[in-house]
């Protein structure tokens, strides 16, 4: 059983190779070696399988349930089953740390392998900032946060895995969100690759662009995961906490969506690459911000697992230095940023400059809100809390700004646009998002305005997405073969977009109408109870003890009836999981096209004449939606990646590996 | 326009700042009105008797669930005390508790004393981990002297904060 061992030498062998990597990189810049440069790569690709093979060492002291290494002793159970035992690798602080890694030199490995047709320099530079980042990260995992270390005295069996965490969701979770965290690793590299060059310009954007994207679309799928498990594991009906954690992956998920805008306006037009360059620095800052928020539990959240506040300080640290690194070069090297093309105030380049300033804005106001209460805390000692209510008041009417001018900027011309003419183009949009208003208040009780306006606007956004198609082909304008061909022909960049776009439209239509009309309710219930939810009755038919893998359970079987007619039955559970002594709550969930009833069976009451269960009951209409935009939205970011104009070269700079 | 600078420089900042300074505006004056009006601020039972907030102001109470005196009632009502060395509240609650709630662990409960001075929470917030206890709650008791760790995991006592 030497495979921690064999593991724990890797990460060592992963870290002495990033050193070199950064090393042989800086020396082939500095001396112009191709010999050193390809060096250099191949360091990192080393770096990256030394991570990988103690990822699977980890792995699999994970998966044989190896109590002697202190971590799994620490997080899992040998009763667990085999996804949650893999999983387990990452439910906890130094194994996500070693996860962070692995996304890192993977990262890493791939910019290296793929950069073929970047200009020497400049790849180089990138390699070699990757490698810096990947010195950080590994020092701190190998000599902080070892997840491979021994126990002298090996337990019988592990203390588990806290068993919220044991749902597939959140067993998928991590990797996408760290894929997504990471990925921006990659973009500050270039960021600051792109500032020791001296050159910001088309080439450079669009070097830039399909890793910000891959970045953004796995981040955009670990939130929704989470969100998710959210949603049916923790019981309370909701999806969204404005929790510092939730923030914590928020974030950077704004930066990036500012960032791919901003990218093309510098890749088509050259404009703006000071302020490209430095949201590139800023995403990755935000995402190490949330690894930091989330591991130190210097904020209170619902969702802090991992924490460990004496490595906080740690992470601070990295932070500081990192960023504060990236931003000081910003801060020397900006100035000498060539300017960009000039535009004017009605063009697809404003459109897209206002899109950046309202996402930056949200973003500011999202993180002002978090650490608010860090700020007061050290002004005045006042502990405090920023819930839903700030968020709700400030994010909230700058993202209904920015998605009311949305469908208008892709109709936009570059350079000097015509609002007339993209006004033109969408008063259908116009005319179907205002009658989905109208329809909701005439059709939707309670009557709620705000509500109707979310619904319109949702609509606003599909619809405007679709006429951006249809306007590209030309329908109804060009012959209906002419169209056909031209839809066919479309670049998978536009489809991507239109996805993207039509995504966040599905997702605004979800989020308005779950949290405007859901409907709750709480009933002590004995068996053959009944409560109401909305228009469904919902009755507590049986329960039954369950024996599960890991745990023991109190199963509800539950029927949902409306109108005297039976629409599914539901098993929620409450599960005692032994190892810890924990109980959870399995949510019972029906679909009813996308709306959902949900049932939460609760805890027992003995003390009247009968038994009776805490039950909740929710109406959650048009839940689904919530979780398939975000899905939609990232599956326009892959096939937006798939776009082989993003695959070619850089096109006229093949002369510089000349 | 004639009242424009010439330079396409300058015409340029002028629309950016044109472009920004209305959205900043906004965003500071809705920042300002959120961060003044929709905090909610965090107690421990001393600290609220000192400071008296307004019944039915939303707060957050926390501390240690005192041991024995959670009373369910058959309704789905539950009672129980949240206790710091020095005071205690009696707490009130219509709903499911959280799956972590126990006796002698911490708790915040988030929602409003009544008239009477009893608390009436909308929500009760215990962690997801048992290994931690909600920070606030941590801080004040170790500022009072009083923390033990919740006795789950000895070893962890020391570096909870």
């Amino acid at each position: 059983m030497m495979i921690a061992e064999a593991g724990a030498f890797a990460l060592m062998l992963a870290l002495a190779l990033s050193i070199a990597q950064t090393g042989l990189s800086i020396a082939a810049r500095l001396r112009r070696s191709t010999v050193l440069a390809g060096a250099g790569e191949g360091a990192a690709l080393g770096a990256f399988l030394g991570v990988a093979v103690a990822f699977a060492a980890l792995v699999t002291a994970f998966v044989t349930s190896d109590f002697s290494v202190a971590n799994v002793a620490a997080n899992s159970h040998s009763q667990k089953p085999l996804l949650y035992r893999i999983a387990g690798a990452w439910g906890s602080h130094e194994g996500s740390m070693l996860l962070w890694c692995l996304a890192l030199t993977g990262f890493g490995a791939a910019a290296a392998g793929l950069g073929r047709s970047l200009p020497r320099g400049l790849r180089s530079v990138t390699v070699a900032t990757q490698g810096m980042l990947g010195v950080v990260f590994l020092a701190y995992t190998v000599f902080a946060s070892n997840p491979l270390m021994r126990l002298a005295e090996p337990p019988v069996e592990g203390r588990s895995l806290n068993p919220l965490l044991q749902d597939p969701a959140l067993a998928l979770h991590p990797p996408f969100l760290y894929a997504g965290y990471v990925g921006m690793s990659v973009v500050f590299s270039f960021a600051v690759a792109a500032l020791v060059e001296g050159r910001v310009d088309a080439a450079w954007a669009r070097w830039v662009r399909p890793w910000t994207l891959a970045a953004w679309s796995f981040l955009t799928l670990g939130i929704m995961l989470g969100s998710f498990w959210a949603y049916y594991e923790l019981g309370w009906g909701g999806w969204w906490f404005w929790d510092p954690v939730e923030n914590a992956s928020f974030m950077p998920w704004l930066v990036a969506a500012a960032l791919l805008h901003s990218a093309v306006v510098t890749e088509k037009r050259g404009a703006l690459p000071g302020w490209t360059v430095f949201l590139a620095l800023a995403a990755f800052t935000f995402s190490m911000l949330g690894a930091f928020l989330v591991r130190s539990g210097v904020l209170t959240s619902v969702h802090a697992f991992a924490v460990d506040p004496t490595r906080g300080v740690l992470l601070l640290m990295i932070l500081g230095v990192t960023a504060g690194a990236g931003f000081a070069l910003f801060a020397w090297r900006a100035p000498s940023l060539p300017q960009g093309g000039v535009f004017a105030p009605v063009s697809r380049e404003s459109a897209l400059v206002l899109n950046n300033i309202l996402l930056t804005a949200a973003t500011a106001t999202v993180l002002l809100g978090t650490l608010f209460p860090l700020i007061r805390e050290a002004a005045t000692g006042d502990a405090i809390s920023v819930g839903p209510p700030y968020f709700n008041l400030t994010f909230t009417p700058l993202m209904a700004a920015l998605l009311i001018l949305l469908p208008a900027g892709p109709l936009l011309a570059w350079k000097r646009g015509d609002a007339r003419g993209v006004m033109q183009r969408l008063w259908l949009a116009a005319l179907i998002a205002f009658g989905a208003g109208l329809l909701t208040i005439a059709l939707v009780s309670p009557r709620k305005a705000l509500g109707a306006a979310g619904v319109a606007l949702g609509a606003w956004l599909i619809a405007g997405a679709l006429a951006e198609i249809l306007e590209r082909v030309r329908a109804f304008r060009a012959p209906a073969s002419e169209s056909w061909r031209r839809l066919w022909g479309l670049p998978r960049g536009a489809w991507g977009m239109t996805l993207a776009h039509l995504g966040l439209g599905v997702f605004v239509l979800g989020a308005v109408f779950e949290t405007t009309w859901k409907v709750e309710a709480a009933e002590t219930l004995p068996i053959g109870g009944a409560l109401d939810a909305g228009a469904y009755h919902v009755t507590l038919d049986a329960i039954e003890a369950v024996e599960g893998a890991n745990y023991e359970a109190e199963r509800g079987a539950v029927t949902v009836t409306r109108d005297g007619e039976v629409i599914c039955r539901a098993a929620p559970e409450r599960r005692l999981y032994t190892a810890g002594g924990q109980t959870t709550s399995e949510v019972g969930l029906c679909y009813r096209g996308m709306s959902h009833v949900y049932v939460v069976l609760g805890e027992r009451r003995d003390g009247g004449p009968e038994p009776v269960w805490l039950v909740r009951a929710y109406w959650n209409p048009w839940a689904s939606l919530i979780f398939i935009g975000p899905a939609i939205m990232a599956l326009g970011g892959f096939v937006s990646l798939s776009d082989r104009r993003l695959r070619l070269g850089v096109g006229g700079r093949r002369e510089a590996r000349a | 326009m004639s009242w424009l600078p010439k330079s396409p420089k300058a015409r340029r900042r002028l629309m950016l700042v044109a472009a920004i300074a209305p959205v900043l505006a906004v965003a500071a004056g809705l920042t300002l009105w959120g961060l003044s009006d929709s905090i909610s601020f965090f107690y421990t039972p001393s600290q609220a008797e000192a400071a008296r907030p307004a019944p039915g102001r939303s707060i957050q109470l926390g501390g240690l669930v005192a041991a024995g005196s959670v009373v369910k009632h058959p309704d789905g009502r539950v009672e129980f005390t949240v206790a710091d060395q020095d005071a205690e509240d009696r707490v009130l609650f219509q709903g499911d508790l959280p799956d972590l709630f126990r006796e002698g662990q911490g708790v915040v409960a988030i929602g409003a004393f009544r008239e009477d001075g009893v608390f009436e929470a909308k929500r009760v917030l215990a962690k997801h981990d048992e290994r931690y206890m909600p920070r606030e709650v941590s801080k004040a008791l170790k500022e009072q002297g009083e923390w033990y760790g919740d006795g789950q995991r000895p070893e962890h006592q020391g570096d909870v904060l």
